[in-house]
């Protein structure tokens, strides 16, 4: 019985666990139930990838009500892989969240437990957009998920959090109508809100113009909420002042959760045909996310506060991953979804380490920076391997994602792509080294000297996060293994 | 003329989201901003509603007498939508008067004059 209710189950238990945290109130309490529930989605979601690869789909009917009309969740190898993932993280992150002396510490103790509340919802609305079949249904979880963040930014310990939020807020709900006004003309057009069966009915309908609005609204609303260069603006500031926990959260989750929207719209509704040969989608997309990668690269060499630092270096990674999709092909598709989860990992670790950081230096300011590799060696030392992540270093994870993105520009004859991927890696050698630089070599500052190393519940989600991109640099067959299926099935969808 | 009154409520749809939009990038006042995005939104249940209208069709309850009846999807999943518009109205008013107590004031430019500074 539970077997066959894992999608509803994958859901519905975090969904549930959120309001009855506000029930717990008390820290140690609401945090092991918070834990449990988030390693309980991540053991569903671990099943579910099993089944899915396995049998290549499974579906689910809401209310047992059939497909087209009623609400339909389906999990494919992509999905299974982002619920995988996104899960999977939530459950690391929050387990660092600990009874004492951790990056919590940064929430007042009195909004502590809706910390936990509202990242469980959180939680809830990144995993119902990957698992929904409904277009209605995505606009719904993606407002859940992104009510819950400008709360969970608007934490944040400095007053800066605010305005960042706010300004989160109006980008966000822009992004959202837009992306509702899209599913509204898609709706017009077929008379369906089903996904697969939309793809089956705009084949036949020859939507002219307003398939055209429509995929324009849809495009730039996912453009925001993804935060592709130029719509980016949010993203810096809302991560740099939100909790560390929340912004370790976000920056490997919330991102990776829109390009999977738009995967999904572009690959398995539309179509392929329609949007890279009647639109050419692909050249735009390829001219954002390389301007994107540079630009924000540039910008990131010259940032002091480092967790915005890091924040630029994400809107270059979803240059990245964009980069990928914009070719259309198998292995550009394999770089961009093995680069969602590489970059996940990476980041996930890196800002769980800023956390560490913040935990003991309460500023991740360079200057302040300086000679804390000595005081906290463990901390540092995994933010170098995240580093060399970031920039692609062989037998990292991040090396995986340059290699098949490369493969994938020489594939088509653009070897300027391939170059310009490389000379753009150089200029993550110039931001991460001189981090590692001041950290490492230089005299210690005055907060540096008071500082000791972070405790061993932040240490190990940090160092599991960080391991892990080094595993999945060298058994490459696992992550590059389902991302080679994911998108087999994205380009089969309609031939 | 068709084209005109034919399509009246998609105008209006057109000049209410417009005016939003504007409302939302050009007002530097906090307050006024959330104001925008109100009508944005509302633009859009507008745009929702119209498309379900269907031509000579009743409000949908089964009844002798007829057969053409308006698609009640579009305004059910549009409650959805207004309950959204209401939660999204809410955090951002909250957030206002926490933006309020730390700054002291609701204009955007002050705010970043203060962070200037600081």
């Amino acid at each position: 019985m539970i077997k066959q209710n894992l999608l509803a189950l994958q859901i519905v238990i975090p969904l549930i666990a959120a309001p009855l945290c506000i029930l717990l109130r008390r820290r140690a309490l609401v945090w092991g139930f918070a834990v449990l529930v988030c390693w309980l989605t991540f053991g569903i979601s671990v099943v579910l990838l099993r089944q899915v690869l396995e049998t290549g789909l499974v579906s689910y009917e809401m209310g047992g009500w059939a497909a087209p009309w009623g609400i339909e969740y389906r999990a494919d190898p992509l999905s299974a892989f982002v619920l995988l993932f996104v899960s999977g993280i939530g459950a690391i992150v929050l387990s660092s969240a600990g009874l004492k002396d951790t990056a919590l510490d940064e929430i007042p103790v009195s909004r502590q437990y809706l910390f936990f509340t509202l990242y469980l919802l959180c939680l809830t609305g990144l995993l119902g957009i990957t698992i929904t079949g409904d277009l209605f249904n995505v606009f719904v979880f993606l407002e859940i998920s992104a009510l819950s963040s400008y709360g969970l930014i608007g934490l944040g310990g400095r007053r800066q959090a605010l305005p960042a939020a706010f300004q989160y807020l109006v980008m966000g709900t822009i992004g959202a109508t837009f992306i509702l006004i899209g599913i509204g003309l898609m709706y017009m057009m077929t008379g369906t809100l089903n996904m697969a069966d939309m793809a089956e009915r705009l084949v036949m309908a020859d939507g002219g113009r307003t398939a055209l609005v429509a995929f324009g609204f849809l495009t730039v609303g996912i453009g925001i909420k993804m935060a592709l260069f130029p719509l980016h603006i949010w993203l810096p500031n809302a991560y740099a002042y939100a909790p560390s926990l929340v912004t370790a959260f976000l920056a490997a989750t919330a991102t990776k959760v829109s390009v999977y929207i738009l995967l999904r719209f572009v690959f398995s509704v539309f179509g392929v045909t329609f949007a890279f040969e009647t639109l050419g989608l692909g050249g735009v997309l390829m001219f954002l996310s390389l301007l994107g990668i540079f630009v924000a690269s540039t910008v990131a060499i010259f940032q002091t506060n480092i967790k915005r630092m890091l924040a630029y270096s994400s809107v270059a990674q979803i240059g990245y991953m964009v980069l990928g999709i914009s070719f259309a092909s198998t292995t550009g598709l394999v770089a961009g979804i093995v680069h969602l989860f590489n970059h996940a990992l990476i980041k996930g670790g890196l800002f769980m380490a800023m956390g560490c950081v913040m935990l003991r230096l309460k500023s991740v300011d360079i200057e302040d920076m300086a000679g804390i590799g000595r005081k906290m060696p463990f901390t540092m030392a995994a933010w170098a391997v995240g580093g060399l992540g970031l920039i692609g270093i062989p037998a990292t994870a991040g090396f995986i994602s340059k290699w098949y993105l490369i493969r994938a520009a020489l594939e088509q004859n653009w070897w300027i792509v391939a170059v310009m991927v490389l000379i753009s890696s150089l200029l993550a050698v110039i931001y991460v080294w001189r981090v590692i630089e001041t950290a490492f070599f230089k005299e210690p500052s005055a907060r540096a000297r008071e500082a000791r190393e972070a405790p061993l519940s932040m240490l190990l989600p940090t160092w599991v996060l960080v391991g892990a991109t080094l595993f999945f640099g060298v058994m490459t067959s696992t992550s590059a293994g389902v991302a080679g299926r994911a998108a087999e099935v994205l380009l089969r969808v309609i031939p | 003329m068709d084209n005109v009154f034919g399509l009246y409520n998609y105008w209006v749809v057109i000049f209410l989201m417009m005016t939003g939009f504007y409302i939302v990038i050009s007002q530097r006042n906090l307050i006024k901003k959330v104001i925008g995005l109100n009508i944005f939104q509302t633009s859009v249940f507008l745009l929702y509603i119209t498309i379900g209208k269907v031509e000579g069709g009743t409000a949908p309850i089964v009844s002798e007498g007829f057969n053409v009846y308006t698609n009640p999807l579009p305004s059910v999943l549009i409650l959805t939508a207004i309950v959204v518009g209401v939660a999204t109205t809410s955090v951002a008013l909250a957030l206002i008067v926490r933006i309020r107590e730390a700054y002291e004031t609701i204009e955007e430019d002050e705010i970043l004059a203060q962070e200037k500074l600081t």
